[in-house]
């Protein structure tokens, strides 16, 4: 296998060779070459299921989770590269600089529930909560933003773009049965939504299986436009608040 | 050394858990100038993997639950040696602490009347887990992460904390470095609250990440703090065992709890032959009436799978000793042949997910492969229970670095209650502490001299891999200081240790300082060998089994160590053993909990009618 290293002055591709076991993934065999031949080789991990989205890197040029590819999806023999993920700067070998989602998870208007029932209780029904859920699936991988072009190939837009994942969870916030925050206006103007241009590449990549593009993006995209040209509706949505302005979801068998 | 980085807080939490998050945010609430710094990226710690559920008696499923019932459950899972006031303020004040979650912007699955579901598991009498399918850490974990950021609260993420900086007894801050460029930073601080974690890294199949290398308990040992009952650690019966790339990944008790039964390799449901008279009034004894119960709760008893994690792991470790193991020395797991598929994918979406991609296994179709992995440690710093003041002052500890709420075991869904009311409490505490107390001074010898060890394996002579060294300590607590241990090989562990303790102080670090894993590891492994030797010589004092400590050469309860913690402190460089009684709980508590104790002897052999 072949591992890049090298920090933000420049590296390259350095190749090893290691032991195998039945049912290995590529970060099994990236711990052994630290192990082995290269006690300094920078990744990062945690869970090693697929559920805390540290091991983001591109294999074979393909943003995945390290933990949850398996060495025998490549043929035998057959050439594997593993390199850090591109739209973020190198820190050192297979980690990189992503504070850039740090910076912008401080500009989203936080959660701002409404009040309670009258009897004290907060109801919400699985079909209400249903579609809300997808998107708190999101374990921060930020592979769909490794892959989203609008910055992959332009770090000028960084400033003016957060990226799917913020899509994602603007759509959570916005479609929260309970949440009365407005942040229409600030997604259209600062998050950058208009760049988006539905290629659908991030959720390709999303272990998590999200329908950003579908579930999130567009009808974040729907509900910005026509707040923003019609008034009336812009005028409803303030007194009403916002539960009723998305299509209900698709019906889900009710939960036990 | 005046180059270092340096910040002043009122309130520095170590760890960025669930128990660090909610501390952070209660001394940040109380107008203390609060940091959080973590060893990984925000989000990303152990609490993010819990799966099953955050147990709180809601009474949202069985109007019968309140906290009382949570209490007992809670002290009879723990085998009577838990604190009791801990226990109590945790069973009553875990329903706000879930209901305040949803308050910033959680969604839990939800019953038919849109409140919080709550799931059934192990220990618990009534279904009281609230859960979002079968990942319950990662929405705690991002909504307090989410809020912690929106109060403005200063993270560092990727800086690991080395050394407590004391001042007359006293914590006044805290020395480390950053990952990424390897710089060294000090940290001063009115007090300190730790929120570390644990310690499974120690073991070779375990459930627990690289963060896990018990640098909160070893860093308070150093700072002179108690210790208590570290022989306490909880082996999960359930974990993969195939393929060796997943061998001790957690499988959730969810699995048990919505219908999964074990069986043994000849298909017998044997957790019947392991049930103990303590748990003998709630538990099912035939397996008719085991199958009733998944569909009728209210009329009979639950089913002995889910008994508490101990009873089940040592049973399972009978029965694979008893030659009744599958291939690869597990037993099996199945849920299939009780749930529909869409039915288990909706509950365990990622044990689905996991076992597909991980081990070509369809768990609506096929059964699990599952054995005993390490997961948790019971045992930990010594804590008042209000307040979560450690034996030093400025010190506070919570959520699993700290010891005492969960006594001998722990109950499924009850540590990520445990991170919320005591990370409350502690927080709370520490934001007092510090506008109270006389501000902290910084000794400058003693940051030079633990600035100088945190640099020093680059310059040492030796020729050790670290990774070697670490892999020869995680043979050797699996080996000896496993589910089943008993005093010869107790005391051999203790050689080993040594040992490996001076391999360790060998180790030689290559490369640069900047993200080098290789260092990280080399001054980790100090802390992993100084919290493995107080895990077994607490082992070696405890002479008897109870709950995740058990005894080949003493296997019975015995009421007068049931009376007793073991304490382990830190004098004059050496570890030193103690025992001190635990506190007994007032006469409306303890009726609650019931007489009977925990009695006859548990299993530690092979159970009769091995081929
Ligand atoms: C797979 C799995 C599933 C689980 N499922 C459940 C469940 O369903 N229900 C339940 O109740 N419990 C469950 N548990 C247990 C529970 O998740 C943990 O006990 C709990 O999350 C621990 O939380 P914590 O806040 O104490 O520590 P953690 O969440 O582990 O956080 C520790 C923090 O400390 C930081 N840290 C450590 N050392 C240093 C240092 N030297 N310097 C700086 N920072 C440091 C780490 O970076 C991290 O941020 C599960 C555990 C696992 C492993
Ligand atoms: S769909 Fe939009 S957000 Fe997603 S990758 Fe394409 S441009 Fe980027
Ligand atoms: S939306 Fe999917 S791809 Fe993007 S960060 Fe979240 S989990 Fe990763
Ligand atoms: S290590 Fe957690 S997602 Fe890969």
């Amino acid at each position: 296998m072949k591992v890049w290293r090298g920090d933000a002055n420049g590296g390259e591709f350095v190749e090893f060779r290691v032991p195998s076991d039945p049912g290995m993934v590529v970060l099994d065999v990236v711990h052994r070459i630290q192990a082995m031949h290269a006690p300094d080789l920078a990744v990062r991990w945690n869970c090693k299921a697929g559920k805390c989205g540290s091991c983001s890197a591109e294999i074979n040029g393909h943003p995945k989770l390290m933990c949850m590819t398996r060495m025998n999806e490549f043929a035998e023999g057959a050439e594997i590269t593993v390199s850090p993920v591109k739209t973020f700067p190198v820190i050192k070998d297979l980690v990189t600089d992503v504070s850039f989602n740090y910076e912008k998870a401080k500009t989203i208007p936080p959660f701002k529930p409404k009040p309670k029932e009258a009897d004290g209780t907060r109801r919400m029904y699985q079909e209400d909560v249903d579609r809300v859920q997808e998107f708190h699936k999101c374990i921060e991988c930020f592979l769909c933003q490794d892959v989203c072009h609008v910055i992959r190939d332009h770090d000028e837009n960084k400033a003016s773009f957060s990226g799917p994942r913020f899509f994602v969870r603007l759509a959570a916030l916005e479609m929260h049965p309970l949440d009365t925050n407005d942040r229409l206006d600030l997604i259209r103007a600062k998050q950058g939504l208009g760049f988006c241009n539905i290629t659908k590449c991030c959720t390709e990549v999303c272990p998590e299986d999200i329908h950003i593009t579908d579930n999130a993006i567009i009808p974040l995209k729907e509900r910005v436009v026509s707040a923003h040209y019609d008034p009336i509706a812009w005028a409803l949505r303030r007194v009403r608040g916002k539960r009723d302005q998305f299509a209900p979801p698709e019906a889900e068998p009710p939960s036990a | 050394m005046n180059d270092m980085e340096r910040h002043e807080y009122d309130v520095v939490v170590i760890g960025a858990g669930g128990a660090g998050l909610r501390a952070a945010i209660e001394a940040n609430a109380l107008g203390a100038k609060t940091a959080i710094v973590c060893k990984s990226l925000l989000g990303k710690a152990h609490t993010v993997m819990a799966e099953g559920g955050i147990a709180a008696a809601l009474a949202n499923v069985w109007k019968e639950d309140n906290w009382r019932v949570h209490f007992r459950d809670t002290m009879r899972g723990g085998k009577l040696l838990n604190n009791w006031r801990m226990a109590q303020l945790h069973a009553q004040e875990a329903p706000d602490r879930v209901l305040e979650l949803e308050e910033w912007g959680a969604l839990f699955d939800r019953t038919k009347d849109g409140l919080i579901l709550q799931r059934d598991f192990g220990g618990h009498r009534y279904a009281r887990l609230a859960h979002v399918g079968d990942r319950t850490g990662l929405e705690m974990i991002r909504t307090l992460q989410n809020h912690a950021v929106a109060s403005g609260i200063d993270v560092f993420m990727e800086c690991t904390l080395r050394h407590l900086l004391t001042d007359g007894g006293r914590v006044v801050g805290a020395v480390g470095y950053w990952r990424d460029s390897g710089r060294l930073i000090a940290f001063g601080a009115g007090a300190v609250v730790l929120a570390t974690g644990g310690v499974g890294k120690a073991w070779r199949i375990t459930s627990n990440s690289w963060e896990y290398t018990g640098d909160g308990i070893a860093m308070a040992l150093e700072a002179g703090a108690d210790l208590i009952d570290m022989e306490m650690t909880q082996f999960h019966p359930t974990g993969m065992v195939w393929p060796p790339s997943v061998r001790g990944l957690l499988v959730t008790e969810g699995v048990r709890g919505d219908g999964g039964t074990l069986k043994n390799s000849k298909g017998e449901r044997f957790m019947f032959k392991y049930i103990p008279d303590f748990f003998r009034a709630d538990t099912a004894d035939t397996e008719e009436e085991a199958d009733r119960w998944y569909e009728d709760k209210r009329n009979n008893r639950r089913t002995p799978d889910l008994l508490p994690r101990d009873e089940v792991a040592r049973a399972i470790n009978s029965e694979v000793k008893a030659g009744r193991g599958t291939e690869h020395g597990g037993v099996i797991l199945d849920i299939a042949s009780r749930r529909p598929a869409d039915y288990i994918k909706r509950r365990l979406p990622s044990m689905y997910h996991q076992f597909k991609e991980l081990a070509d296994v369809d768990i609506t179709k096929e059964a699990m492969e599952i054995g005993p992995t390490l997961h948790y440690i019971m045992g930990g710093i010594r804590v008042d229970a209000d307040t979560e003041q450690t034996t030093v002052p400025g010190l506070y500890a919570a959520g699993e670095v700290a010891a005492g709420m969960h006594g001998a075991n722990r109950l499924g869904g009850n540590s990520l209650s445990d991170l919320l009311v005591f990370g409350r409490r502690a927080g709370a505490s520490a934001a007092e502490y510090a506008k109270r107390g006389a501000t902290p001074r910084i000794d400058g010898t003693q940051l030079g001299q633990f600035a100088d060890r945190i640099a020093e394996p680059f310059q040492r002579s030796g020729n050790e891999n670290p990774y070697a060294v670490h892999s020869a300590l995680q043979d050797t607590m699996q080996e000896l200081v496993g589910i089943i241990r008993t005093r010869s090989e107790l005391e051999e562990a203790l050689v080993r240790v040594e040992r490996l303790r001076a391999r360790a102080a060998r180790v030689r670090v290559t490369g640069t300082r900047r993200y080098n894993p290789g260092w990280h590891l080399a001054l980790d492994l100090e802390n992993l060998i100084g919290v493995s030797e107080a895990v077994t010589r607490s082992a070696l004092l405890r002479e008897e089994s109870r709950g995740g400590h058990t005894r080949e050469d003493f296997p019975k309860p015995d009421p007068r160590w049931g009376a007793q913690n073991v304490v382990a402190r830190k004098r004059d460089g050496r570890l030193e053993l103690v025992t001190e009684p635990i506190p007994t709980a007032p006469d409306e508590l303890q009726r609650l909990i019931g007489d009977d104790k925990p009695s006859g002897e548990v299993a530690v052999a092979a159970a009769g009618g091995a081929e």
